[in-house]
Order: structure tokens, then C-alpha cells, then sequence
């Protein structure tokens, strides 16, 4: 079967592939496109490594066709930092050392990044609950989601004093 | 030793790894690729035991785009008449068959085949032409039906007293008399213990890259627990020696032990050079819990004798824990660990070694330990009721100290198991009120810890800068600490050093990364390195100002007179030293390597309250506090980062997961949906309380951190639910099937 040609939007990036009808969007980051920051755990949607957005919303990269991606935005781990700067959820997450092996992380940013896109004030279980979908096994998730809350009060605080 | 006004020890300095992290930059292993690299899949036995009279490979072979197949007659065969063969505790009878299956399959997802081919598509549909011809046998996965009479054998070979068994071993740890204790007892408890089998749980499926050239060279990109591991025993598995085969190890997506044994990696090598082309392989999560991890499933009693002032006198443990397939379950760890915190006379603790149709257990954090804490820490909970005393007073009481004999051997140096007790008792937590339903249990743990062979280097670049490499993949944070230590014993900003892990060609050997041994055995090698470097520059400064090296001491990153008597000189900075290095005699660096002593084992004490809602039968962990003693905080945030993940896998062990088979013998349950792992709605912040008794045989005081902190969580958590319901669970997990029936039985009794 011939495969098929996908026109998308990466990072910001306009970008072509070529696909089989049956690969994942996570096959398409990781192999044809190298971005290889998403993390396959499990392929079932059940850990979150390969958690993007797509025109905004949060999925699991490995629950999406790669051709569903036809016309649309896609965002991941790649896209985070901007010019070599880091997002401040980055930074946080340094700070707080809330990673240790690291297989969780990309995911669990760009899940955190959705979530204060929507929720620029989130309380703890708001944030407890937004992660469930993201497995870590290292940390037992406590400094993750100090992390976050921090970095949504300092993003908060930045806005604030931008204000004229 | 144990100098507390540190620079760097002790900082939360953000980890050299730690950019590539969070930038999704980090290459795990499997994230790489190589040019012509095709993709192997393995054959698993659908079966939980069978004889395999034999394998057709042909219609595979025939297959366009399939470039290799092995079975195991391309496996280096360890026979079994021989006698062991020991990489470590891992004994290679065992490991060949185990990576491969050789007369028999011995659990569903046993390999029995693998194949290469250009796409993972074609190697899956060449598995499938693969003929198995199998004569099913009789299968045995729970303790009690590998015991009972008649039970199916999985090694023919293998007697107890002339009759086959498979109690493969039995060892014990022992002190005193118990049968002089329990007489002198006035009171005594005895229960039984159930656990399942639970895995690792490792997001990182095992994978690798592996790359064999024409005159037989290899290259070998994997996540592991030891690069030199995977090194030693695909070299013994294939033939290749350990000169021609170059480990790489990339970063690891967790482990918990169980990336301490190799699945892949001999057959990604033999396929490799079977087809000349770089295979990838990559196991489905699927097969990741099917075939590998997990740990025991066991079956404990436990009898413990006291006076009525609560000295404990006697104490007995008898520990049996699943093996699965191949011979090598955690018993010394239970045996070892469960009864190391108290100061009793008479101690009999034994551990049973036996084999099921289940997959080859793997270490998983502080191996057996918890499961031989959890009975006795729920009897000692029971003993502390009976007793209406308080359960920290019971343990206090019984502490053991420094001078005390424990049942294992040791006798105990230092040590800061009572000032964890301590902690416990004075921590708020253990004092605030509790409301309906809710209840809190404590409970302590024993980890030996561990020293062994570890090697470094450490190398001043031409621009003054440092450079370290040791041997051991980081899993924790481990280059956080290393990179602190060597900044603050040269005297240098942290940003100046740069640590990395070396491949097994690059660095001299460094066992695995585990049993909490990386940073005190690297800190150890690196310290000493870098003394080493010391010496050399002061040497240089003394050359330069022509003055002898004793008069030079090392300060602040510079070489100065240690006194003005020594002469008035400038400071020589490390870059300035570096500059004039070659014409000075040369590049300087040092490198170490030692089979490092002196570690020892550490104690944890926890508190944990819990809700229940007894309508759905669900237990919630509502407050958690981890107390250790862990010697030195290098780093702090990667230490408390051990506790709190190592408390989120024993709440998970307590409440929710196990292996769960069908009919057939097959695990029901191999994903994250229903093999269900905490995720962070399930948790509360968990508070650690961090106890620094140094370790005196360590330069920095170092003791291991990592293993302790699940070793007394399921019964922490056992003891809590007992103190809200005024029942006690004697089997894991808690789970809320398990509770609803339990919570809803004392009503149909009445109802009857």
C-alpha cells in the first residue's frame, strides 16, 4: 500500500511526512520527524511519555494516527524552551529537582504547560488530578506537583506586575 | 569527615543531566538509531510450562526481508551438570535459559525464538511462521501449588531429601536459642502473610542498539543498571570476549533493580551478527510484564515472644518467596533485613527459595526486604496493642544500637535507627488529630547497603575546568552528587564540573548501580581521585615557586603558601596551573579504582495515616512521613527524591498492584490500566524527615539512601487501615475488592 502524505505543523514548523495508515503520531515524531523527547511507555494511553497538544488540547501521541495530524498544530517537549531559553516550568522542574530518571518528564511538562494554559491558578488536587493521566515511578510525584504549582504562582506574579 | 559547613554538599544544585531532561534532549535507549538498522522481535511460549521437542524456523527464514533467526542452539549453553557459573548473584545457567529457553518453557512469555528482519511488521509475521512444537505440561505458579505433593516440577534435577522439589534453597539467619526465648516469653503472636508479585514498574521498556562489525567488534547502546553487566554477560551468552564488545550505556528511564539482568542484549548481538546489519530491538509493555521483573510473591509466618514490659526475647520468620522459572528469590533480603532493627536474644529467621511458572524475578528495590518487614512489622503493631504500649515505645525499647549483634552477622557500629524512632515520635505528624475512619500506623525498615568495585577519573581540562567519568548509570541523581562533592573538595564553582558515565571501554569496571551503592562507592573513588589531582597541582605550585609541595596547600580552587613563612606568593588557580600543565610535566588527572568497603546499612522509620471509604472499599493515603537516617545528604532534594518515591511504590505494592493470572496461568493484567501503579491523584505530599548519622567508614559519611525507603511502607500502611478499621489485613495488596469483602463479611456472618 502506497503511504500517505501529511502536511502539518510541528513546534511551529510547517513539515511533510509520509506515513502507513496504521502509525501513531508517536511513530511519526519519533521516527521519520526525530523528535524522539516523546516516550513511548506503554502505547496505550495509559503513562503520559508521549503526552503533545494538538491545536491546543492535551492527547496521548500514541492514541493519534499520523495522519490525523493533516492540518493541524502539533506541540511537543521539542518546542518547549524558546531560542535556548527555557519555559518556566522547565526551569521549575530543574530547581525543585522534581525528575530522576528523566522517561517522564517531557510528558509531564507538556501535560503541566496545558494545564496552566487553561488554569492559571490550580490548586493542589486540581494539579493531582490534571497529572493522573502522566505515571511517574521515581518520585512519588511530590515535588512535580510543587513544581508546578510554583511555577504557575511566579507566572501569575509576572503577569501581575506587567500590568500598567 | 562530615564537614558540616560545606559549599556545595548539601545544596539543591540543579543536576547536571537536567537540562537534556526537561528539554527532551536526553537519548534513552531507545532513542537512537543507526544507518541500515533493521528490528528484531522474540518468540514468547504462549505456554506456562512446556517441553519443546522442537522448532521450525524455515517458512520464517524464507520470509522476504527477514535477515536472521536464533533460537537457543545459537545461545552459549551453560550446562546444568557443571555447576554454577556466578556474574554477581546471577548464576548463567539460569540467565542462558532464561533469555532464552532452551528444553523447556517455564512461563507464558518465555523466549523461545527471535527474529531480524527490515521492518518490526515483518519480524512480528516471521515470528508467527515460526513451529513450536510443544508438549504442554502441568503448571505451578502459587507458592502453595509448587509446594503440595504432586506439585508439577520445573527442575527435574533438582532433590530435596531424594525426592524432586522445587524448594531450590533454603537458608537461614540465626542467634541464640528460640526455643530457650519463646519459654521465657510471656507473650507471644503468631501470623501468617501473603504478598503478590509486583513489578518494578519502570516506564522505560528495556531496549537496545546493538551494532557487531565484520571482524566480530560490537557496540551496544542499552539502558541498564551496569554497562559492564550487559558487557560480561552478552559476552557470555555469544562468545564475543569483552575486549571486542563496547557497552554504552544510555540514560535510564528507571530500573528499581529490575535492569540488573540482561533480556535483549544477547539476542539483539547474535541476531546482529547473523545478519550483519545493526538490530533495535524494543520490548512492548506487554512484555515487559510478561517477561520480565517482577518480584516475589511470598507466603510469611511470623512468631515473636515478649515480656509484659515489652522486651522482645525471641523471634522466628519463616519467608518463602516465589522465584519463578529459574532458581535466585530475595530470601536473603528477607531473612537478612526483617528482624535487623531490634536487639533481640534468640532469632531464627529462614527464607525459602522456590520455583513457579512465572517469570524470573528481578531485584526490585531493597530485594525481599519489605516483604519480610511487612509481617513483621504488622506482628510487632499487633504485640505493641496487646501491650497497650505505644509502637514507637515498643521499637524503642527493643532498638538495636551500636554494639548490637544483628541475627545476619554484623555487629552494628554507629548507627541512627533509635534517632529515626525519635524523630517519628517528636515529628507534628505523629501527634495531630485524626478523624472518622481514618487511623495511622508506623512502621520501621533494614537495608544492608552495599560497597563493591567502582572506578573514576577525574581530568582537568586545558581550561581549568574538571571533567569526572565514573562507571555507573545514573538513576537517581547520582551525577548531582558526584559533581557537589568533587566541586567542594577542589574547591570550585559546581558549574565548573562536568560528570559523566563512561562506557565499558572508556572507564575501568564499576558494578551495577544498585543495593544503594553508586554514591558511596563513587564518591569514595572520586574522592580519592581527586586527592590525587590535589597532590599534582600543589606539586606544580611548588615547582613554580620553587618552594617544597608540603609548604603548598590546596584552597578555594587555588594553590597557596600554607604560611607566609612558606613565602609571599600569588595564588595559582586551577586555570592557571592548567595553562602551564605541559610544560609543566603534563596533563593533569588521576584515576582510581577500588573494590570499596564500609558500607553500611541504614534505617528508616515511617508514619502514614489513611481513609477509608468503606462504602467503595477504597484506602487513600492521606498523610505520609518518611524518617531515615541516611548518613550525608549530598544532595538533599535527590535524597528526599529516593524517600518519596520509594514510599509511592510500597503504597502501591500495599493497596493496589499485583500480577493477576487467568486460567490458563497467564497474567491478566500486563499494562498500566490494570496493573495499576499510584498515579498523583492517588498521593499525598510525602514528608521526609532527614536523619544524618555519618557514616564513619565513608569520606563524606555517605550511606545508601535508595533502598530503605519501601521497606516499611506496606506495613506502615497495613497498620494504619488496622488502626481506623479495628481490623487487620494479613494478605496484600488492600485493595478495594479486598476490603469490600472483608469489611462486608462480620454482616453475612450476622445475616446467617
Amino acid at each position: 500500500m502506497a503511504k500517505l502524505h501529511v502536511s502539518t505543523i510541528v513546534n511551529g514548523e510547517p513539515m511533510e511526512f509520509l506515513c502507513e495508515p496504521y502509525e501513531t503520531m508517536l511513530d511519526a515524531l519519533r521516527g521519520q520527524l526525530g523528535l524522539t523527547g516523546s516516550k513511548e511507555g506503554c502505547s496505550s494511553g495509559d503513562c503520559g511519555a508521549c503526552s503533545i497538544t494538538v491545536d491546543g488540547r492535551l492527547v496521548c501521541s500514541c492514541l493519534m494516527l499520523a495522519v490525523e495530524a493533516e492540518g493541524h498544530e502539533i506541540r511537543t517537549i521539542e518546542g518547549m524552551a524558546k531560542g535556548g531559553r527555557l519555559h518556566p516550568l522547565q526551569q521549575k522542574f530543574l530547581e525543585h529537582a522534581a525528575l530522576q530518571c528523566g522517561i517522564c518528564t517531557s510528558g509531564m511538562l507538556v501535560a503541566s504547560e496545558a494545564l496552566l494554559a487553561r488554569n492559571s491558578n490550580p490548586t493542589e488536587e486540581e494539579v493531582r488530578f490534571w497529572l493522573a493521566g502522566n505515571l511517574c515511578r521515581c518520585t512519588g510525584y511530590d515535588k512535580i506537583v510543587r513544581a508546578v504549582m510554583e511555577t504557575a504562582a511566579e507566572m501569575r506574579q509576572v503577569i501581575l506586575e506587567a500590568r500598567p | 569527615m562530615n564537614v558540616v559547613d560545606n559549599k556545595w554538599i548539601g545544596q539543591r544544585t540543579i543536576r547536571p543531566d537536567g537540562v537534556d531532561k526537561v528539554t527532551g534532549r536526553a537519548a534513552f535507549a531507545a532513542d537512537t538509531t543507526m544507518p541500515g538498522m533493521i528490528w528484531g522481535k522474540v518468540l514468547r511460549s504462549p505456554h506456562p510450562h512446556a517441553r519443546i521437542r522442537s522448532i521450525n524456523t524455515a517458512k520464517a527464514e524464507a520470509l522476504p526481508g527477514v535477515k536472521a533467526v536464533v533460537t537457543s542452539r545459537d545461545v552459549v549453553d551453560f550446562t546444568i551438570e557443571k555447576g554454577a557459573v556466578m556474574l554477581g548473584i546471577q548464576d548463567m545457567r539460569w540467565m542462558c535459559r532464561n533469555v532464552m529457553a532452551r528444553d523447556k518453557a517455564l512461563f507464558p512469555g518465555h523466549p523461545v525464538a527471535a527474529v531480524a528482519a527490515t521492518t518490526e511488521a515483518i519480524a512480528a509475521e516471521a515470528c508467527r511462521l515460526i513451529e513450536v512444537d510443544y508438549e504442554v505440561l502441568p503448571w505451578a505458579i502459587e507458592i502453595d501449588d509448587a509446594l503440595k505433593d504432586g506439585a508439577p516440577i520445573l527442575h527435574e534435577w533438582h532433590k530435596v531429601d531424594g525426592k524432586p522439589s522445587n524448594i531450590m534453597a533454603r537458608i537461614e539467619s540465626k542467634k541464640g536459642d528460640i526455643a530457650q526465648g519463646f519459654k521465657d516469653a510471656e507473650i507471644v503472636i503468631e501470623r501468617s502473610f501473603t504478598t503478590r508479585p509486583v513489578h518494578q514498574g519502570y516506564i522505560e521498556p528495556h531496549a537496545c542498539l546493538i551494532s557487531v562489525a565484520a571482524d566480530g567488534k560490537t557496540t551496544i547502546w542499552s539502558s541498564s543498571q551496569g554497562q559492564f553487566m550487559v558487557r560480561a554477560m552478552t559476552s557470555m551468552l555469544t562468545g564475543i570476549p569483552q575486549s571486542d564488545i563496547r557497552a554504552i550505556p544510555a540514560e535510564i528511564g528507571g530500573g528499581f533493580g529490575g535492569k540488573t539482568i540482561v533480556y535483549l542484549e544477547p539476542l539483539a548481538t547474535l541476531l546482529a551478527r547473523k545478519s550483519g546489519r545493526p538490530v533495535k530491538m524494543v520490548m512492548t509493555r506487554e512484555e515487559v510484564m510478561r517477561a520480565t521483573g517482577p518480584t516475589s510473591g511470598s507466603k510469611s509466618t511470623v512468631r515473636i515472644g515478649a515480656k509484659k514490659d515489652g522486651t522482645i526475647v525471641a523471634a522466628h520468620g519463616a519467608f518463602y518467596l516465589q522465584a519463578g522459572a529459574f532458581p535466585g528469590s530475595p530470601i536473603r533480603g528477607a531473612v537478612g533485613c526483617s528482624f535487623a532493627p531490634y536487639d533481640i536474644p534468640h532469632v531464627l529467621s529462614e527464607g525459602f527459595d522456590v520455583c513457579c511458572n512465572r517469570s524470573k524475578v528481578a531485584a526490585y528495590r531493597a530485594p525481599g526486604a519489605p516483604i519480610g518487614a511487612y509481617a513483621v512489622e504488622c506482628v510487632l503493631d499487633e504485640l505493641a496493642e496487646r501491650l497497650k504500649m505505644d509502637p514507637l515505645e515498643l521499637r524503642l525499647k527493643n532498638a538495636a544500637r551500636q554494639g548490637t549483634k544483628a541475627a545476619h552477622g554484623p555487629v552494628f557500629p554507629r548507627i541512627g535507627y533509635i534517632e529515626t524512632l525519635e524523630v517519628a515520635k517528636n515529628h507534628p505528624h505523629y501527634s495531630a488529630p485524626l478523624g472518622k475512619l481514618q487511623g495511622r500506623g508506623v512502621a520501621s525498615g533494614f537495608w544492608f547497603n552495599a560497597g563493591g568495585e567502582s572506578s573514576a577519573q577525574v581530568n582537568i581540562t586545558e581550561d581549568g575546568n574538571v571533567v569526572v567519568t565514573t562507571g555507573h548509570p545514573d538513576i537517581g541523581g547520582s551525577r548531582a552528587g558526584i559533581a557537589n562533592i568533587c566541586a567542594e573538595l577542589l574547591g570550585i564553582d559546581y558549574n565548573r564540573v562536568s560528570v559523566i558515565i563512561g562506557d565499558t571501554q572508556t572507564v575501568g569496571f564499576s558494578n551495577l548501580t544498585g543495593g544503594s551503592r553508586v554514591l558511596f562507592a563513587s564518591s569514595m573513588v572520586v574522592t580519592q581521585a581527586a586527592d590525587k589531582v590535589i597532590a599534582t597541582l600543589r606539586e606544580r605550585a611548588a615547582k613554580v615557586w620553587e618552594i617544597d609541595p608540603e609548604a603548598v596547600k590546596w584552597e578555594n580552587g587555588a594553590a597557596h603558601p600554607v604560611s607566609p613563612n612558606a613565602g609571599e606568593f600569588k595564588p595559582l588557580t586551577l586555570a592557571d596551573l592548567a595553562e602551564k600543565a605541559p610544560s609543566q610535566g603534563g596533563p593533569i588527572g588521576a584515576s582510581v579504582q577500588l573494590n570499596t568497603q564500609g558500607a553500611e546499612g541504614g534505617f528508616g522509620t515511617h508514619i502514614c495515616d489513611v481513609e477509608v471509604d468503606v462504602e467503595l472499599g477504597i484506602v487513600r493515603v492521606i498523610r505520609y512521613t518518611a524518617v531515615q537516617d541516611v548518613g550525608r545528604a549530598v544532595h538533599p532534594s535527590y535524597v528526599e527524591g529516593q524517600l518519596q518515591g520509594g514510599v509511592a511504590q510500597g503504597i502501591g505494592w500495599a493497596l493496589n498492584e499485583e500480577y493477576i493470572y487467568n486460567k490458563d496461568g497467564k497474567v491478566d493484567n500486563p499494562g498500566f490500566l490494570d496493573y495499576r501503579m499510584p498515579v498523583c491523584s492517588d498521593l499525598p505530599m510525602i514528608d521526609c524527615a532527614l536523619v544524618e548519622v555519618p557514616n564513619p567508614k565513608h569520606p563524606q559519611g555517605v550511606k545508601g539512601v535508595g533502598e530503605v525507603p519501601l521497606v516499611p511502607v506496606m506495613a506502615a500502611v497495613a497498620n494504619a487501615v488496622h488502626n481506623a478499621l479495628g481490623h487487620r489485613f494479613y494478605s496484600l495488596p488492600m485493595s478495594p475488592p479486598k476490603v469490600s469483602a472483608e469489611l462486608d463479611a462480620p454482616v453475612q456472618q450476622a445475616a446467617e
